[in-house]
């Protein structure tokens, strides 16, 4: 591939990121508006997409993370540099799901357990009711 | 207590309860629904059986601890597990029982794969794949629990308080025999087989299909290499603490 053709498929792609990252911002921040997404969730997908953003807009900062990462070629560098990001935010969110999975595993066991013993609680109640009664009923025969 | 997990067993519980009541009278039967979407609450309580009904779904791990939490703290000194599909053999439960008091160990395992002299059957009957998997787990697991173990897939198990404690608070989720005799044996518990006999399902179909088939062995050993990993008192878990 000539320089030039090189270059022009670069920029390419830099503009797919820019037009990708804004609207994973925007997308984001509407989520947020609407209560889709809860605002403690949005900052990991927001920081990824402005970190994106950035890498897009700041082709000198490309190059020389480049250059650091030890990779020729720009546009490998920069979807490793995505991916890499894009991994953490799913690292992010498989840690909290774990969590979330915990607790509700947790809470719907104590919910059922709960309902158990109130269940049982009100059979006993019924029970010492019907024992009550009839005790009172031995206890004052009716007359004749 | 008898505990009976069960999802969408509506054909086969009722009966399960009933046998389990002709082979152990005295025993409370603790039915463990895990959220059906048909009527095996219903049936199970037609049947006479106590009920504690899971709000939603959480799979076999989630429904069996939910079962032994309440047990642990209704102060049951023994819970032996029968699945509400009807292929234990209830009449298998008082020698599991048995084998809980009198040995002292804290876990029994009903195992398809003894005989009574206490000789191990091939699995081969069980399918080509299932026979794969169990000679591949009792592979692995030999020297991980430093004895064989004939049927490490068996949901057949009795557990004394001991262990009722220890899967109170932790017990594996998806899947979970063979993870949790790798759990006890971190803990330094004993566990012993006896003889069982199983049946076919009499309604509904294995949780294993043919994509989990693939899926199951990887999650168990994943499971199994994490509990060894990080059992307490290992040095992962020590490094973890610091």
């Amino acid at each position: 591939m000539a320089v030039g053709e090189k270059i022009a498929s670069m920029d390419r792609l830099l503009n797919v990121i820019t037009v990708a990252s804004l609207l994973l911002i925007g997308l984001v921040l509407t989520s947020v508006r609407r209560e889709h997404i809860r605002v403690e969730y949005s900052v990991s997908w927001l920081l990824a997409g402005l970190a994106l953003l950035v890498l897009s807009l700041w082709r000198n900062l490309d190059e020389k993370l480049a250059v650091a990462l030890g990779v020729p070629d720009l546009t490998i560098a920069l979807l490793t540099i995505s991916g890499v990001v894009f991994l953490g935010v799913l690292f992010a969110f498989s840690l909290r799901i774990s969590q979330l999975k915990d607790s509700s595993i947790k809470l719907a066991q104590r919910v059922a357990i709960l309902e158990f013993r109130l269940e049982t609680l009100n059979e006993q109640i019924s029970l010492n009711k019907l024992v009550e009664r009839m005790d009172e009923k031995i206890k004052t025969p009716t007359a004749g | 207590m008898v505990l009976i997990p069960a999802y969408n067993e509506e054909g086969a519980v009722a009966s399960v309860v009933e046998e389990v009541r002709a082979a152990v009278s005295d025993a409370a039967i603790l039915v463990v629904d895990d959220s059906s979407e048909d009527d095996t609450v219903q049936e199970a309580r037609r049947s006479g059986a106590s009920i504690l009904a899971l709000p939603h779904h959480l799979g076999l791990g989630g429904c069996v601890q939910a079962g032994y939490r309440l047990a642990f703290e209704l102060g049951f000194d023994y819970v032996i597990r029968v699945d509400g599909d009807g292929q234990h053999d209830p009449n298998d439960i008082p020698a599991i029982l048995t084998a809980l008091q009198q040995e002292g160990c804290e876990m029994v395992i009903g195992s398809r794969f003894l005989d009574g002299s206490g000789a191990r059957n091939s699995p081969m009957r069980s399918g080509r794949f299932r026979a794969l998997g169990i000679a591949l787990f009792r592979f692995i697991l030999r020297p991980i629990l430093g004895r064989s173990v004939s049927d490490p897939t068996s949901g057949f198990v009795g557990v004394n308080r001991k262990a009722l404690d220890l899967f109170s608070g932790t017990f594996p989720l998806e899947y979970p025999e063979i993870e949790a005799l790798v759990v006890l044996q971190r803990r330094r518990f004993r566990f012993m087989e006896v003889p069982c006999h199983i049946r076919t399902r009499r309604t509904g179909r294995s949780s294993i299909n043919a994509v989990k088939s693939l899926y199951f062995p990887v999650h168990v050993l994943l499971g199994v290499f994490v509990n060894v990993l990080l059992f307490p008192g290992s040095r992962i878990w020590r490094l973890g603490r610091k």
